[in-house]
């Protein structure tokens, strides 16, 4: 891990292997969706059902950004790792984008489905509170100016929230439950499916990391900008 | 520890109560967000009654945040939170006993109105007294996440708009089992929100002191 933690090193080992994630999100992306469209319509849900492989990715990826975070943060308050604060700062909006993804693409399956956009049940309100909980984050980055300071607040924030994550979840669940019960892990979930949604999984997990690389390297980038305007002027 | 300890948490309590203090103002606008919501939503005493153990939680919350900003923010614009840092208290006790001064000037005044404005709203017996003990055990949690929140945006100029995004997600919780526990026992049901929420509050108040020092700690070294 700290290997890695030289700029220099992380420059040269991401930008190897830069062009190959994208291509595998690229590739992974287009046969997701080309099997997606080919599926027969649910028994149920028709073919409403195809939203499912858009929608089930993202909130998946929107977990896991945040679990990069907090893992992240925990890095660079203990070890003080230098390249996790950019890591984590990184991986914000892109955690914040993936999670409206998912509130949109499920409020258009609600629509049909539930008969409304909006339902106030468990999992979209815990999105929903997940969304603050990233806009949150990214305000207290950007408000304090000083940027070791913001980079170890927003780290203290990110592991309070990841502390208190579950805890939300488990409230709005216990608040509230429509939505359809867990269905790839117990196995319910038709073969036909499955597959397209494995190929969405993994491949909007590629686009994350893509993205999250290339914000990462632009960041490294800016940050030596800076520093050569510094040394010249 | 119990000689600074508690001559700490009288000064904040003594700031708090007098003029420029903001006790007596959270409790004001808890009052006011109260008379607000039947004239947005209606008369209807049902209706009310209803809604009243998610309207008041709502509205301590908001209340309790409020006064958070007077947790840290004047000690560190004067100084003297560096000397408080120097007393022989570590910054985690310190945390703790600016949230037991917290919750002693805003929670429990606040707890302590509840049954107040839960006649207002027609909640009947039960119903207050449920509203009235979720408040007593989960107002030290909203203290608790609060105290966070205050901490990290210490050192910034306009903290206070920042400090609600941050600190109100985290919150849903409290206000779920703390309106859930008013619901149930209007219901006549037992839905065990109390021990929930008994939970979040041990929990919270109980780290909460930790990442409190640790904010106040990286905001005092700059």
């Amino acid at each position: 891990m700290f290997r890695y933690a030289n700029p220099a090193v992380f420059m040269r080992l991401s930008g190897a292997l830069l062009p190959w994630i994208s291509g595998a999100a690229a590739i992974l992306l287009a046969m997701g969706l080309w099997m997606g469209f080919r599926v027969p319509p649910d028994y149920q849900q028709g073919m409403t059902v195809t939203i499912m492989f858009v929608h089930v990715p993202a909130a998946i990826v929107a977990e896991v950004a945040y679990g990069a975070i907090a893992v992240a943060s925990l890095f660079s308050l203990v070890w003080r790792h230098p390249l996790a604060d950019t890591a984590a700062r990184a991986a914000a909006p892109l955690g914040a984008v993936f999670t409206a993804l998912g509130l949109v693409t499920g409020s258009l399956w609600g629509r049909p489905m539930w008969g409304a956009y909006w339902v106030w049940d468990a999992r979209l309100t815990s999105f929903l509170l997940l969304l603050f909980l990233y806009l949150g984050y990214m305000a207290l980055w950007n408000a304090i100016e000083d940027e070791t300071r913001a980079a170890r607040a927003a780290a203290i924030l990110a592991l309070v929230g990841a502390v208190n994550l579950p805890i939300i979840k488990f409230s709005v669940d216990w608040w509230n439950t429509l939505h359809q019960g867990e269905s790839i892990v117990s196995g319910q979930i038709a073969r036909v499916f499955m597959w397209p949604l494995a190929f969405m999984a993994f491949g909007y997990m590629a686009l994350f990391a893509a993205l999250w690389m290339v914000r990462i390297r632009t960041e490294i980038v800016n940050r030596r900008a800076r520093s050569l305007i510094q040394r010249a002027g | 520890m119990s000689g600074p300890f508690i001559s700490l948490v009288m000064r904040d309590l003594k700031l708090a109560s007098r003029s420029g203090g903001s006790a007596a103002l959270a409790l004001a606008f808890f009052a006011l967000v109260a008379t607000l919501v039947p004239l947005g939503v209606g008369a209807n005493l049902n209706l009310l009654a209803r809604i009243a153990g998610g309207v008041l939680w709502v509205g301590a919350v908001l209340a309790a945040l409020l006064s958070l900003d007077r947790l840290y923010q004047g000690d560190f614009d004067d100084g003297s939170l560096d000397l408080i840092a120097l007393s022989p208290l570590s910054l985690e006790q310190v945390a703790l006993a600016k949230l037991l001064a917290h919750w002693f000037s805003t929670g429990l005044p606040l707890t302590l109105l509840s049954p107040l404005l839960a006649l207002l709203f027609g909640l009947p017996g039960p119903g207050t007294w449920a509203l009235f003990v979720s408040l007593l055990i989960g107002t030290p949690a909203v203290s608790a996440v609060g105290a966070i929140g205050a901490s990290l945006t210490l050192s910034l100029k306009r903290g206070g708009l920042i400090l609600p995004l941050i600190i109100l997600p985290l919150l849903a919780p409290a206000v779920i089992f703390g309106a859930g526990a008013v619901t149930a026992a209007l219901d006549h049901l037992s839905n065990g929100a109390l021990g929930l929420l008994s939970a979040f509050a041990a929990a919270a108040v109980l780290l909460s002191p930790f990442a409190a020092a640790a904010c106040v700690r990286l905001n005092l070294a700059g």
